[in-house]
């Protein structure tokens, strides 16, 4: 186990070098920050300073392999926007984006893993009929007019919720959390559902099919046939089973929402990881942008790891590598 | 014989307008061991499944009675089912590796097993797993609890499905093929060890399969399914001696061992019929070189002594 898991941290560590690489050589691509972080009016060597300064003036290689020299010592650079090391102002924004993540993944679970279990319980019910087709427009609407909509029915028309920002926060370990407010949370309801909507159809309809793929199985008739209770046919003989594809999805899924809600925070301005970095490829703040990849890169390892680790926990015939029968 | 265990009168079960079992009669006493033969799509699985009330929807028993200690359980609700499976009686299924859930440690199915109907606590439920796991002769079987079912192999797999058929020591076992996906070597100790086990116990068994030389060796009596009806039963060795039915003597003239080397293997010419269009008379009868007019009428069952059969044209110079 132990050796199977620093195997997978190693090629972590390989992932992440490689991906210096790309956002490097792409970062140098998209266009020369100099244009923007100085005034036209500057001249000449006013320009040949800053540009200096910023190391700017290397070759290629020799920024890479400086940038990498102070990576391996935290250093990612300092954001050309805040004057701040860059990875300071990820971390400041990360709660934001975390919770909202979280929010969002824990409604899609209480969603859809019940739906999806009705749905596959019941194939040819009126209710379940409800349920697919509802769930096809979950995921087929796009996701910045659904939080349009929400905003102008819950936020404008019904006044229940507040349609933008964070709201109050409070203070736990040392970060700042909105869901600690009853204003924060106020909030977080809204960006939260418009995140959860596709990702709760998804698990919604992995659920459906695991059911439909595994009740007709005889390990289940054969669990009825020792006079076991329904719920107990389902809730573990079944459910153990259909679990595996539903956990890699929650897992594949939280990276994506936690990496990529930049439009969820855009439309409901929450302040967070995915707003930061709209903002900063918009001025170029190439130092934001290389910490923001690198911390979602991490971010996708690790989770990675956790739902391998998560599959030897539910299905016994997967083994990591590594591990003795 | 002892007393009667079990006894299914005229039981229609039909999946829509397929008649998968359509008027099936017979009875088990304590201790006996009845041979449900057939061959596939015969009805002989579902007739198991209708007893022990898991006939898979769209299927439904339509009409008949099952009597199991003196009521019918076709009427029984689903929760006086569920007490009386895994109790009182059992299934054992056709393909150990499907048999046990793939995710689920031994020692979890059987605790659940004994929970399930009596109110013990872990430990004594883990104990009772453990002997059950001895008497079917699994090796140490207090570290093959803690195992997963793929680490066993087939015939293993299949003792531990018996040892949770045999937990509550149920009145009988419904067996649906259980040797056919195993090796033949495992084959015989199987049957040899459910053989002892059903008679310690006393149980009864009902045996379904479509080998006729199991039969021959493990059953008291045999009930031959052709087209969801039971065609012909009686003491096994009288069946197999001297079968009444035409279906009952093509199916003996089948078992390749039979046939002679170099000759052509013998079969009975046709197919079964679908159960979705059934003639009114004998079902077999566009197969059988016996059948005239007559046969296309309702066949009644003929019944002599301990033998019964249903056919208007019993094999004369065999006639009992």
């Amino acid at each position: 186990m132990t050796a199977a898991v620093v195997r997978r941290l190693l090629q972590a560590v390989m992932v992440m070098l490689a991906m210096t690489v790309i956002v490097f050589i792409a970062i140098n691509v998209i266009g020369d920050p100099v244009d923007i972080l100085i005034s036209p009016d500057a001249d000449q060597i006013e320009r040949a300073r800053v540009v200096q300064a910023l190391g700017l003036d290397l070759p290629l290689w020799q920024q890479y392999l400086r940038f990498l020299w102070a990576a391996l010592h935290g250093d990612l650079g300092e954001s050309y926007v805040y004057n701040e090391p860059a990875i300071r102002v990820i971390l400041e924004r990360l709660p934001a984006t975390l919770e909202l993540a979280v929010a969002a993944i824990l409604i899609a679970i209480v969603v859809g893993v019940p739906l999806g279990l009705y749905a596959g319980l019941r194939p040819d019910g009126i209710l379940t009929r409800v349920i697919m087709t509802v769930s096809i427009l979950g995921f087929s609407l796009p996701t910045f007019w659904v939080g349009l909509v929400l905003i102008m029915f819950f936020g404008v028309q019904l006044g229940w919720l507040p349609s933008g920002g964070r709201g109050q926060t409070a203070e736990l370990f040392g970060v700042q959390w909105a869901f600690l407010t009853k204003d924060g949370l106020a909030h977080l309801i809204l960006p939260a559902v418009n995140l959860a909507l596709f990702d709760a159809c998804l698990i919604l309809r992995l659920t459906r099919a695991g059911v439909a793929e595994v009740l007709p199985l005889d390990f289940v008739k054969f669990a009825r046939a020792k006079g076991l209770k329904e719920t107990r046919v389902i809730g573990v003989h079944v459910s153990k089973n259909i679990m595996i594809p539903v956990v890699t999805i929650i897992g594949l899924e939280f990276g994506s929402i936690v990496a990529f809600s930049v439009v969820t925070e855009s439309v409901f301005s929450w302040p967070g990881m995915g707003k930061l970095i709209i903002d900063s490829i918009n001025v170029l703040d190439r130092p934001i942008i290389t910490a923001y990849l690198m911390a979602t890169v991490a971010f996708f390892v690790i989770i990675n790891l956790v739902v391998d680790l998560t599959y030897t926990a539910l299905d016994p015939r997967v083994r990591l590598q590594g591990e003795g029968p | 014989m002892n007393a009667t265990v079990l006894e299914v009168r005229d039981l229609r079960t039909h999946f829509g307008q397929a008649k998968a079992v359509d008027g099936v009669s017979f009875s088990v006493a304590r201790g006996e061991v009845l041979g449900l033969v057939g061959e596939s799509g015969s009805g002989k699985s579902v007739t198991g499944f209708s007893i022990i009330g898991l006939v898979d929807p769209p299927g439904t028993i339509v009409g008949g009675q099952i009597v199991f200690d003196g009521r019918d359980i076709t009427r029984s609700s689903r929760e006086e089912m569920r007490a009386l499976r895994g109790r009182r009686m059992a299934m054992i299924f056709q393909d150990p590796m499907m048999t046990l859930n793939p995710v689920l440690r031994i020692d979890t199915q059987m605790i659940e097993a004994v929970q399930a109907h009596e109110n013990v606590s872990r430990t004594d439920a883990r104990a009772r797993a453990r002997d059950a796991l001895g008497m079917v002769g699994i090796p140490s079987p207090d570290e093959r609890l803690q195992a997963y079912p793929h680490q066993f192999s087939g015939g293993m797999r299949q003792r531990v499905v018996i040892a949770i058929a045999l937990l509550h020591q149920p009145d009988f076992i419904i067996a649906d093929e259980p040797t056919t996906a195993l090796d033949v070597t495992i084959q015989a100790q199987i049957l040899a060890e459910m053989q002892k086990l059903v008679a310690q116990n006393n149980t009864s068994l009902i045996w379904i399969t479509h080998d006729l030389a199991v039969v021959s060796r493990l059953a008291d009596r045999i009930a031959v399914m052709y087209a969801g009806r039971i065609v012909e039963s009686g003491p096994v060795s009288d069946v197999l001696a001297r079968p009444l039915h035409p279906y009952t003597a093509g199916l003996i003239d089948s078992v390749p061992s039979r046939n002679q080397r170099g000759e052509r293997l013998r079969q009975i010419p046709g197919m079964a019929p679908s159960v979705a269009r059934l003639p009114t008379g004998c079902a077999f009868a566009p197969r059988c070189p016996r059948a005239d007019a007559v046969c296309a009428q309702a066949v009644p069952l003929f019944a002599a002594g301990p033998r019964e059969h249903r056919c208007v044209h019993p094999l004369p110079e065999l006639r009992v």
